[in-house]
């Protein structure tokens, strides 16, 4: 699957430098040149990358108990005030040690957004799991709004912007055909590495068979002895976990941090997991970046129209592909 | 009660009598309620440009000025009652007020039907001197910043191209930058503004506007954002090879800028209506006489109503009258150095004046220069 993925982003990367190089060659102007180029493709990269990690959990909680997480853009919001909280906390103690500070506010982040996760689940999603779909649904949006609510009262956190820390200092890079940071190639490393274990999480171990069984049929599962509760909490947790480390790493590439800032990035996470098939791991990723450079090429070609493009796309795509891209048919999604 | 009145009636009667010669000008200001301390800065420098001028001597011909100031309470309704009050009972020749542009909606339209010329210090809303033409304003109006930030950027940055980035969500943000680019076109030539690009509210990520902006090699960016957008605005530019410099406008006005932007907000520039460190000798002079009488530095506020001041009374003074219709016909005429730039009117009795240009420099807000547009 992993391979399967990559080739995927390969071809997509090749097939949009090549339509840019058609494209410049034919009207060679500067104007397409602004747009296509490998400086936008890496922007929309950077985008892709944090959407691919919160789509991940929407797509998995989908795939396992096929229920739509409204909140999930909020465990993005806690990760990242966990990884803000976790760096003034231990700052004074780790002075000069980058590196390890780095891992205590990563690890502040996945656990955050993780065991808020599987609170979430244990505490709202599970007394209603065998109930109407629609109840769970509601409460995933009440469970939503809690989280955005509870946590611009907490004086602590409040209603008002932050700036976040740089926790790791600046770089920038110059490579000629486009100017990164290292901020850049952080986001785009860390989605990969995660994506690329949590592929082989779900391939190779135990618990990832438990999951795929309990994805394909609750009830066959559990007559094999599988622990199907225990099976979703693992799900939520990583999920959430994931939409943590999506916090933290756009806190260190937006600076700016607020108890809502978990709404947008949330929707266009959910468009890209729908985009590339809900409950398909892969077309979640692929959805993801997907949904990055369509808006970065979008807003690029006219910025007053730009997002209307995106969501155009999307909407063309589910005409014409209603169970998304790599989506597996089924009857009902909601 | 009617007894208590009919004294008050005959003591405000005495007092007219006594000052017969007084030029009677009305003041206005929210002193209580929700923007008390505008109201409070507003009364400092309208009584201290008051006293300033009986002290030279009045207005004309040796007569002086008797000052009637009202509390609106940030209040229309309470507002419309004081304007009522003042012109009608107090019988002023003009009026200096009030701070918010919903009451002085409220008060303008009595003073227009009166024919009272009246000036509003800090009422940004276009409406205001919409209403008619006895109604004026000392504050520029928001737009107008792009106007002056376009003439900046030519003329003190020597910038040759422009870009700009605003957010197409916001009347603010998107006048600035309109306006910034039809001077900045006017200036320097059609096609000088050379990238224009729009971003939704509450984005996060800038990159690809940005980039596009960047490869249009513009000299200056114009980022006519409030201050957190301008600090994330400004370090994905800085992060994508920008180094040029960055205007804006008084959304910049806040100390959270430097902390969201940081480094990257440097060798940026924003207008902004008056500075206590512009170095003109009558803003020296005004900024150490109001510390000395209040024990505080004047904001912008205090600023623009002694400025409001200034020119209602040397607009009767070149009257010669006390004629509503003189004063008014003198007040389009105005042409006066005061501490928020030199002033004159357009047609729509806006003030065109300079505005100040502050520098983020090593973190801090640095007055640079004042700029005429």
């Amino acid at each position: 699957m992993s391979i399967g993925l990559f080739r995927i982003r390969a071809n997509l990367e090749h097939s949009v430098t090549g339509f840019a190089n058609i494209r410049i060659a034919r009207k060679g102007t500067v104007r397409m040149g602004s747009i296509f180029n490998a400086q936008q493709i890496v922007n929309g990269l950077q985008v892709g990358s944090i959407y691919a990690l919160i789509a991940l959990g929407y797509t998995m909680v989908y795939g396992i108990v096929r229920l739509i997480n409204f909140a999930h853009g909020d465990f993005y919001m806690i990760g990242a005030y966990a990884s803000y909280g976790a760096f003034f906390l231990f700052n004074s103690f780790f002075v000069g040690k980058t590196g390890i500070l780095a891992f205590i506010v990563l690890a502040a982040s996945m656990l955050a957004g993780g065991v808020i996760a599987m609170l979430a689940n244990q505490l709202a999603y599970k007394p209603l799991r065998y109930k109407p779909k629609l109840s769970s649904l509601i409460t995933a949006i009440g469970v939503s709004m809690f989280l955005e609510y509870f946590f611009s009262a907490l004086p602590m956190i409040g209603p008002s912007y932050r700036s976040f820390p740089d926790i790791i200092p600046k770089v920038e890079i110059n490579l000629g055909l486009a100017t990164i940071s290292n901020y850049v190639v952080i986001d785009i490393a860390v989605a990969a590495i995660l994506m690329v274990g949590l592929t082989i999480l779900v391939r190779k171990s135990v618990l990832g068979k438990a999951m795929r069984a309990v994805s394909q049929d609750k009830d066959a599962a559990r007559l094999m002895g599988i622990d199907i509760e225990k099976v979703i909490g693992y799900t939520f947790l990583i999920g959430g976990a994931f939409a943590g480390v999506a916090g933290l790493l756009a806190g260190m590439t937006y600076p700016r941090i607020f108890p809502y800032m978990g709404i947008q990035p949330g929707l266009k996470a959910f468009i890209a997991a729908v985009l590339g098939g809900i409950g398909s791991i892969p077309g979640a990723v692929l959805g993801a970046y997907i949904m990055g450079l369509a808006e970065t090429f979008a807003s690029a070609y006219n910025s007053l129209i730009g997002e209307g493009i995106a969501f155009a796309i999307l909407i063309l795509v589910l005409l014409i592909r209603p169970r998304g891209l790599l989506g597996e048919k089924t009857a009902d999604k909601i | 009660m009617k007894r208590f009145a009919l004294v008050l009636v005959l003591v405000v009667l005495a007092a007219s009598i006594v000052a017969a010669q007084d030029i009677k000008l009305g003041g206005v200001g929210p002193v209580t309620g929700e923007a008390a301390t505008f109201g409070v800065s507003t009364k400092n420098g309208i009584v201290m440009a008051v006293e300033e001028w009986n002290a030279k001597g009045g207005v004309f011909g040796g007569r002086k000025v008797k000052l009637i100031f009202e509390d609106d309470k940030g209040d229309p309704a309470e507002g419309a009652t004081v304007y009522t009050k003042l012109i009608q009972q107090d019988n002023v020749v003009a009026i200096v007020g009030t701070v918010m542009s919903k009451v002085t909606l409220a008060g303008a339209p009595i003073a227009q039907d009166a024919g009272i010329p009246m000036i509003s210090p800090t009422s940004t809303n276009e409406k205001v001197t919409l209403v008619g033409d006895y109604i004026f304003r000392a504050c520029f109006i928001d737009p107008f910043q792009g106007t002056v930030g376009a003439s900046f950027a030519f003329k003190d940055l020597k910038a040759k191209k422009a870009a700009a980035i605003f957010d197409i969500g916001n009347d603010y943000t998107k006048g600035l930058a309109e306006n910034f680019r039809a001077t900045f076109e006017k200036l320097a030539g059609k096609g000088s503004v050379v990238a224009y690009e729009g971003h939704p509210s509450g984005a996060t990520d800038f990159k690809a506007q940005l980039t596009k902006i960047i490869a249009a090699k513009p000299d200056v960016l114009y980022v006519p954002d409030y201050y957190n957008d301008v600090g994330l605005i400004a370090k994905q530019a800085r992060e994508l090879g920008f180094k040029g410099p960055m205007v804006g406008g008084d959304g910049w006005d806040s100390p959270e800028l430097v902390k969201i932007g940081g480094t990257a907000v440097e060798n940026g520039y924003f207008t902004n209506h008056y500075s206590p460190a512009d170095k003109r000798k009558i803003v020296q002079d005004f900024v150490a006489k109001y510390k000395a009488k209040f024990g505080s530095e004047p904001d912008a506020l205090a600023a623009l109503a002694y400025d409001a001041t200034y020119i209602m009374l040397d607009a009767i003074k070149r009257a010669g009258s006390t004629k509503g219709s003189a004063i008014r016909d003198a007040l389009v005429k105005t042409n006066l150095d005061v501490v928020s730039g030199k002033v004159t009117f357009d047609a729509n009795r806006n003030p065109i004046k300079s505005a100040v240009i502050i520098e983020i420099k090593d973190g801090k807000q640095v007055y640079k220069t004042t700029v005429s547009p």
